[in-house]
């Protein structure tokens, strides 16, 4: 069966698969801020870095890995290698009404910003080299089967009913707790918890969460792959839950002392991770409480990860891969047919099932995600190292890894 | 004989002691930006979740050099404009200088540091 092509569903697609690639550049921003002045060129770099890197990765063999023709619900068959054959004509597998191409694009962005999520977790240390590395066989061999498994046509997690719209697991709880595993394997920053690491441009941060947002609407309207009423029903959920989540996370910044800027900036994109497994499954209402919700869970997450002395720097762990999971298991929850007739309903619309496939998408996820980070990290780090020295830490990354300074 | 006042104040108090040493007729000074902390320690600064301790502030130090005898005034001066009462308002030092010399004209010692409208003219004029 061919697909017909709409040129609005296209035209819409063209313009999201924009919107989702200004979300590393803003990921960039929104990371830059948190780290020292001496630091900010080298995060900028970990994160543009992907636009090259997995822009290269993806066409090569990327997608097809994640979206090839499905080898025992594991991985995606080499059909797509180098792009073969995915061109202008609609693959009715994903979207039936948008070239191929541009499914492929879309997903893209996706496989660009992910692996740029991770890089919070060790920012301001680690070995531009080894970090190069251990991307690519990241982006290899978590996020492109993960990608299959979810989102590919006959990947097993799918295939079972797991719900994740635009990408709670494949996303965000992988790049949270592959965060996490990395953050343990390479140690603190030097002098973490002793001296005081104080973000050095605010502004920075909050103007890249603004442009998150904006780039927000693509992610997840756009994973309706058409321009309709799905796609705003997923708009206006991701507007929803990032307002809620900001709101709360100000008032518990503010029970604790003032509602700091960075707080609420920070609460505004954990409510966007926590939307997106959910947006297109669940009504603007549930997602204003998924959003309230998932405010403080990642607000003492933080905490808790800061009182065991945890270096995770810019707690991608505690906001993007718990936003995520509380993400997924509201999906569970709340999912109904009436917001998305292609979704399911949730435990609270009669279904308890969902909610035990939502449970078993986390597990995995975060089984997958973690293990193999962590075993990929440890062994980079016993052969050929994932930190600079410390007198390269100490004078920061952006002279000794890239030799020149932001600021003259 | 000359001396050096090398004043540490609030960053936020600068107006207010520029204007009260205007007022007195010191007309030279220098600023540098500073970091460090005292007695206080530093300030808690509120993060995303929670608040942490910093503990290099941003403070001003302002070096006037003027003959001794305007020394008690300005003192005066900086320290009723520049205190607010609490914790963190700075210190005050003072040394003896050997020598200034105006690069100009080459003039030393008080010549030096004087200038038309400064402290020591209004006092002068204020006896005659």
């Amino acid at each position: 069966m061919e697909g017909t092509l709409n040129s609005g569903d296209t035209a819409w697609l063209l313009v999201c698969c924009s919107l989702v690639l200004l979300m590393t550049p803003a990921l960039a921003l929104f990371y830059g801020g948190m780290v020292r002045r001496k630091n900010l060129l080298s995060t900028l770099t970990l994160s543009y870095i992907f636009m090259a890197l997995a822009g290269v990765q993806w066409v090569l063999y990327g997608y097809s890995l994640a979206f090839g023709t499905d080898i025992g619900g594991l991985i995606g068959g080499l059909n797509f290698l180098g792009f073969a054959g995915v061109g202008a004509l609609p693959n009715p597998d994903y979207a039936k009404t948008i070239p191929h191409g541009l499914f492929a694009a879309f997903q893209m962005m996706f496989a660009v910003i992910t692996p740029a999520l991770i890089t919070g977790a060790f920012v301001e240390r680690v070995r531009f080299k080894s970090f190069l590395l251990f991307s690519l066989i990241w982006m290899t061999l978590v996020y492109d089967p993960l990608a299959h498994w979810v989102w590919g046509k006959g990947g097993w997690l799918g295939a079972m009913g797991v719900l994740d719209f635009a990408g709670g697991t494949v996303v965000h709880i992988a790049a949270g707790y592959s965060a996490l595993a990395f953050a343990l394997v390479i140690g603190p920053r030097k002098g973490f918890g002793k001296v005081p690491m104080e973000p050095h441009n605010i502004a920075f941060t909050v103007l890249g969460a603004g442009l998150l947002w904006v780039g927000w609407f693509g992610f997840n309207a756009g994973s309706a792959l058409a321009a309709n009423g799905v796609a705003v029903n997923a708009l206006l959920t991701t507007n929803t839950s990032a307002a809620a989540a900001g709101l709360v996370w100000m008032v518990l910044g503010w029970l604790d002392g003032r509602p700091s800027t960075l707080g609420i900036a920070t609460g505004m994109v954990v409510g966007l991770a926590a939307v997106t497994p959910a947006a297109g499954f669940v009504s603007p209402l549930a997602a204003m409480l998924i959003g309230a919700v998932a405010a403080p869970i990642c607000y003492y997450a933080i905490r808790f990860r800061q009182n065991r002395n945890l270096d995770e720097s810019m707690d991608v762990w505690a906001c993007h891969g718990m936003a995520s999971t509380w993400g997924m298991i509201a999906t569970g929850l709340f999912a109904t047919l009436e917001v998305n007739s292609a979704g399911a309903n949730g435990l609270f619309y009669g279904n308890p099932k969902q909610l035990a496939l939502q449970f078993l998408g986390v597990v995995v996820t975060i089984a997958f995600t973690f293990v193999v980070t962590y075993v990929v990290a440890k062994v980079l780090d016993m052969s050929i190292g994932l930190r600079v020295t410390t007198m390269e830490e100490e004078v920061g990354l952006d002279i000794s890894a890239h030799g020149e300074r932001a600021y003259s | 004989m000359l001396k050096k006042i090398e004043a540490i104040i609030r960053e936020d108090k600068f107006n207010d002691v520029k204007e009260a040493l205007r007022e007195i007729g010191i007309v030279g000074l220098n600023v540098f930006e500073i970091r460090g902390h005292g007695r206080q320690g530093g300030v808690t600064l509120v993060g995303r979740s929670g608040s942490y301790q910093v503990d290099m502030l941003v403070k001003l130090q302002l070096n006037i050099i003027l003959s001794e005898h305007n020394l008690e005034e300005t003192i005066e001066a900086i320290l009723n404009s520049a205190s607010t009462g609490e914790t963190g308002d700075g210190l005050i030092f003072v040394y003896p200088v050997e020598e200034a010399i105006r690069i100009r004209t080459r003039e030393r010692g008080h010549e030096a540091v004087m200038y038309p409208g400064d402290i020591d003219e209004r006092k002068h004029r204020g006896k005659t």
